[in-house]
């Protein structure tokens, strides 16, 4: 790959009380692409791309081995500080998660606590901006102090995205973004990633293997802990180099 | 496992090859009617173009339909892809027989120029180019594809001789002209068929291995790995 990659993994191990869920994973995700994730449940991708922000940390007995750098950067080191990286690796999940405030205040959250606005003016202009970055500022423009509950699911989750922009991470993780959307606010979402990856790398989980290959620069499947086959998308969905994974994405096994 | 969609691809796979056979025979006999200056059979020949004109039809109207219903991936994807480019180039081949049993009753107006020898020698080799692109197919076979673009070769020097040898028959008589002309056009045909048989041959290659042969290129496109 000519592009220096954003994220480098090497002989990435992790391990949940001891038990292996992820093993000697390599692999190098450019800058402002996007990268999908493939393989049948339980396979490691959703450990793999929580561990890039280090959300499995939360969970008793999980440990890893080997490195997972961002910009060189080895995440798991010591004096890593937790809290600033989970501001940089943003996070969107599979069922929309507003806070129970108002659309507005979902936004402005991050911005508050982190303080990183000096006036109530700049608040609401990096809201606005944010809200318009995710393509939802047209439909709730005149409603910002209504609750979140009571948008559409596809515009709630279009606001989970806004919501982990505000702050200006550099990458953005989406496990299974639109698993819960219907098709029209799955094609939104879909269509929202492509333009946000001008300004982020984003890594994706999809069970679904035409989203991959609908919005995927470069794809990778796993399969029992390990990463069998990492690839441009259209050589994985037209000639994948493992009979395995023919097999999979054709919907043989799996 | 035995998926639905197998059984489809199956259903298709049985069309394409049945589509083969037709034109293979098609192609028998328009040969056949050349040689013997039989014009009842060359009539046949070119009513029967219309059967094969519908099953290309069906074929891709088959694959369009898988491709929007099934949103096909990797082999499934490099075979009905595969499938529609064959189809195209097994009508042509169709086309190119009527073609041929045409010029036979033009031919009946002229007394015959020689015995025909190279010229169904031509054809039989073209035949026996779609029975093993036929067999490469179902035995998922890509030696056997690369053998056919190596046959090729044979029919096109065949044809460069047939022409010379027409040549010297016309040098001799200006009457053997017309007859001679559209001998040569007839020998151009079947050498047209066999250029078909070999892109036949190529997307075979593709569909199986995945990799392009094409226009004397060879690329393994597979080498996109991180």
């Amino acid at each position: 790959m000519s592009e220096e990659p954003k994220i480098t993994v090497r002989n990435f191990n992790a391990y949940y009380s001891g038990k292996m869920a992820l093993k000697d994973v390599n692999i190098d995700i450019p800058e402002n692409k996007i990268m999908a994730m493939i393989g049948p449940s339980g396979c490691g991708k959703s450990t793999f791309l929580r561990s890039l922000n280090r959300m499995n940390d939360l969970i008793e007995g999980f440990t890893v081995t080997g490195g997972m750098m961002i910009d060189g950067k080895n995440i798991y080191d010591k004096d890593v500080d937790v809290t600033k990286l989970r501001r940089n690796v943003g996070m969107v999940f599979q069922k929309p998660n507003p806070f129970p405030k108002t659309i507005f205040e979902n936004i402005a959250y991050g911005l508050k606590i982190n303080k990183l606005c000096k006036s109530r003016d700049e608040l609401s202009g990096k809201v606005e901006e944010s809200l318009k970055e995710a393509g939802l500022w047209e439909e709730v423009k005149d409603e910002l102090n209504k609750s979140a509950f009571a948008l559409s699911g596809g515009q709630q989750q279009r606001l989970c995205i806004a919501r982990a922009m505000v702050v200006r991470p550099e990458i953005i993780l989406m496990d299974e973004p639109t698993a819960s959307l219907d098709p029209i606010s799955t094609a939104k979402i879909e269509e929202l990633i492509q333009e946000l990856k001008k300004s982020y790398t984003i890594v994706i989980v999809t069970h679904n293997m035409q989203q991959a290959a609908r919005v995927a620069d470069r794809t990778a499947f796993f399969m029992l802990g390990e990463m069998v086959e990492y690839s441009d998308t259209s050589v994985m969905f037209t000639k994948p180099e493992k009979k395995i994974t023919e097999e999979y994405i054709t919907g043989r096994f799996g | 496992m035995e998926r639905h969609f197998d059984e489809e691809l199956k259903a298709l796979k049985k069309n394409i090859l049945n589509m083969a056979s037709m034109v293979d025979e098609l192609t028998g006999r328009a040969i056949k009617a050349l040689k013997e200056r039989d014009e009842a059979l060359a009539e046949e020949v070119e009513k029967a173009d219309e059967v094969v004109d519908l099953l290309e039809i069906e074929i891709d109207k088959q694959c369009l339909d898988l491709m929007a219903r099934r949103q096909p991936l990797a082999i499934d994807l490099r075979f009905i892809t595969s499938v529609m480019k064959i189809n195209n180039d097994l009508e042509r081949i169709g086309d190119l027989a009527t073609t041929i049993a045409h010029k036979s009753r033009i031919l009946l107006k002229y007394p015959p120029l020689k015995p025909l020898i190279d010229i169904p020698r031509m054809a039989d080799m073209v035949r026996e180019m779609i029975k093993e692109s036929v067999n490469a197919l179902v035995e998922r076979d890509s030696v056997k594809a690369m053998k056919i673009i190596e046959m090729d070769n044979e029919v096109d020097s065949l044809y460069v001789q047939v022409f010379r040898e027409i040549l010297t028959y016309m040098m001799e008589n200006n009457e053997n002209i017309k007859s001679g002309i559209e001998l040569i056009l007839i020998a151009k045909y079947i050498e047209r068929m066999a250029d078909h048989v070999t892109n036949i041959a190529e997307d075979i290659v593709y569909m199986i291995e995945g990799k392009t042969i094409k226009h004397g290129f060879e690329t393994i496109d597979r080498a996109g790995g991180a």
